[in-house]
């Protein structure tokens, strides 16, 4: 074990163990402030990994944007009691699907990477650039106009929504 | 130096965790929870193999970090229409159950 | 700094500096409100506490630790308490990676402009908390507006930061500093401007304080506190203030420059000096202007501040091309 591998999980079990609380919690609010620490979490697994730029960016989004839009909208969504939880039947047949899933994914990713110790070799964040704004420019740009597409459609659906009732 | 078992395991359990949280919760908004896990856990290997493979060329070498920002910005813009779909769903019926079963006259406008 | 001194002592050394200038440039800002709101006003201000009034905040936070510390029965308990908390540690971290002088940084890293704009983007998590874990009406109701606010002047804060980014050609605020030149006062105007009004907008501060509107929300999420938390939430807010004062110093007054800048010391007074300005005008504003309306505010956000930042971002490419 170095130092990294020490590092990386600490923050992974952080990351894992408040990400099932996120999918366990009881209360609407818990679970999506659980979320948040995961979401800090899988940050901190960036910056072990070495890809400063996509924690400082997942941060920015993320928590700052994703989350407090997903806890605004559980505040408007809050009138009605929602039970959280199904019956237990499905959670079981659901917990069984996530075990299965993980189970096959862990293996076959555990599998194919191998047991020996790599260096990290990802890019700088000036390679990053490199890479956004040229062989991937276009795709980029794709993203803006999906981006603008996705603003449009979000305040059309919000608000004629409530204009029909 | 680090073992890439490692994120591949978190990559694993989060996948399922995201798997369990969109089969188990009946809240609209948790089942979006449930969403972004699993989009956290293929930006989380987008990002181990960018870091402990080596490329060659620009394109090979930063496939990893510039696709996870790209997973990002994608999650944003599916959380954006996601949730104001739920916001109109919870005009339109008073709550967000999925589980609920569908009211009379509820389901066309 | 000197760097002979083995990592860990000057690591220690270091967070010690930037936690006492935490603790201590939010009471001077708060000192000089007290003081900048009197005269402005054209009154006293509090001054019975010391000579002139300037032990009232000594004052205040005697008053503050001997308050009971209540939780409402109807709150969330352990989202209640950790909030206050959450909301003022990101200024913390802001604080450390913002340089006063040339070498006048507790932590100096590549993308320091992005590290500030993501932790203090996680400080509204705490005032969520807080609008939600009171298990008030009203609080819930000043979480609501304040969540909305600010995920609306994020993006011209963004946006404008981004600009002085391109036109500097680094994301480090060292960088940025020693790439300013003074007719970037003109050629970022316009996004000075914007960000001045998102951060006041960020801070939550009058004219947009429509989350902790008194008359109609009562205290927004702040409501059910009191006692030390109370006075952390004051704290990240005025944290707050001098962080973004700071930030605003360094985007686009230039920091440190300024003349005899070569000697260290007068580059931080400069840094200081601006700060206090921007801080004053900070001030200025909560004196001089009455509360936005909700729809008004929104409406500021999204119809002008974030026009404003596109063109200026769009000025700024043509600029830097041009340039180059």
């Amino acid at each position: 074990m170095s130092g990294l591998d020490v590092l990386f999980l600490a923050v992974g079990l952080l990351t894992a163990g408040s990400a099932l609380l996120a999918v366990t919690a009881g209360r609407v609010l818990h679970a999506a402030l659980w979320l948040v620490v995961a979401l800090l979490g899988l940050a901190g697994c960036y910056l072990v990994l070495g890809a400063e730029l996509v924690a400082l960016v997942q941060l920015l989004v993320y928590v700052g944007a994703v989350v407090v839009l997903i806890l605004v909208a559980l505040m408007l969504t809050r009138a009605g009691g929602v039970p959280v939880v199904t019956s237990g039947g499905q959670r079981a047949g659901a917990a069984v699907v996530g075990a299965a899933t993980t189970l096959l994914l862990g293996t076959a990713l555990v599998g194919s990477v191998g047991r020996d110790r790599v260096e990290l070799t990802g890019p700088d964040n000036a390679r990053v650039a490199e890479g956004i704004f040229g062989v991937y420019v276009w795709p980029f740009e794709l993203l803006s106009a999906l981006l603008l597409l996705a603003l449009v459609a979000g305040v059309a659906i919000a608000r004629g929504g409530g204009k029909r009732s | 130096m680090i073992h890439p078992a490692l994120p591949s395991v978190l990559v694993a359990v989060l996948a399922g965790l995201g798997v369990y949280g969109i089969l188990a919760r009946r809240h609209a908004v948790l089942v979006l929870v449930g969403v972004e896990l699993i989009l956290g856990a293929a930006g989380l290997l987008l990002v181990t193999v960018g870091s402990t493979t080596v490329g060659e060329g620009t394109a090979a070498a930063t496939s990893g970090p510039v696709l996870t920002l790209f997973l990002i910005t994608i999650a944003a813009a599916e959380v954006v229409v996601a949730l104001a779909v739920f916001l109109a769903l919870s005009r339109e019926r008073g709550h967000v159950d999925l589980a609920a079963p569908l009211e009379d006259g509820s389901s066309t406008p | 700094m000197p760097s002979e001194l083995p990592l860990l002592v000057e690591v220690a050394l270091k967070a010690a500096v930037v936690l006492a200038v935490f603790l201590t440039m939010p009471l001077a800002l708060g000192q000089l409100e007290h003081k900048v709101m009197g005269h402005m006003q054209g009154r006293l201000g509090p001054m019975e506490a010391g000579p002139h009034g300037i032990l009232q905040l000594v004052a205040d936070g005697i008053k503050f630790v001997q308050k009971e510390d209540v939780t409402p029965a109807a709150a969330d308990r352990p989202v209640f308490r950790l909030a206050p908390a959450v909301a003022l540690i990101p200024y913390l971290v802001a604080l450390a990676v913002i340089p006063f002088g040339a070498a006048w940084v507790a932590a100096d890293v590549p993308g320091s402009l992005l590290l500030v704009l993501a932790v203090t983007s996680v400080g509204v998590i705490g005032t969520l908390m807080a609008g939600w874990g009171s298990g008030n009406k009203y609080s819930l109701l000043g979480g609501m507006r304040a969540g909305a606010q600010l995920v609306s002047y994020e993006l011209p804060l963004v946006i404008a930061a981004a600009s002085v980014a391109m036109a500097a050609g680094t994301l480090s605020l060292t960088g940025i500093v020693q790439e300013w030149s003074w007719w970037w006062l003109l050629w970022q105007a316009p996004a000075a401007l914007v960000f001045l009004a998102a951060s006041v907008a960020e801070l939550q501060r009058t004219p947009f304080d429509a989350p902790i509107a008194d008359s109609e929300v009562v205290f927004g999420p702040l409501t059910e506190y009191t006692g030390l938390r109370f006075a952390f939430f004051l704290l990240a807010e005025y944290a707050g203030m001098v962080v973004m004062a700071l930030l605003f110093t360094v985007l686009f007054l230039g920091g440190w420059r300024g003349p005899w800048d070569e000697i260290a010391v007068v580059g931080v007074l400069w840094t200081l000096l601006k700060a206090a300005v921007v801080g004053v005008v900070f001030l200025w504003l909560r004196v001089a202007w009455p509360r936005v309306r909700e729809d008004q505010l929104q409406r500021f956000a999204w119809l002008v501040l974030l026009p404003v930042a596109l063109l200026q971002l769009a000025v700024t490419g043509v600029g830097v091309v041009v340039l180059q």
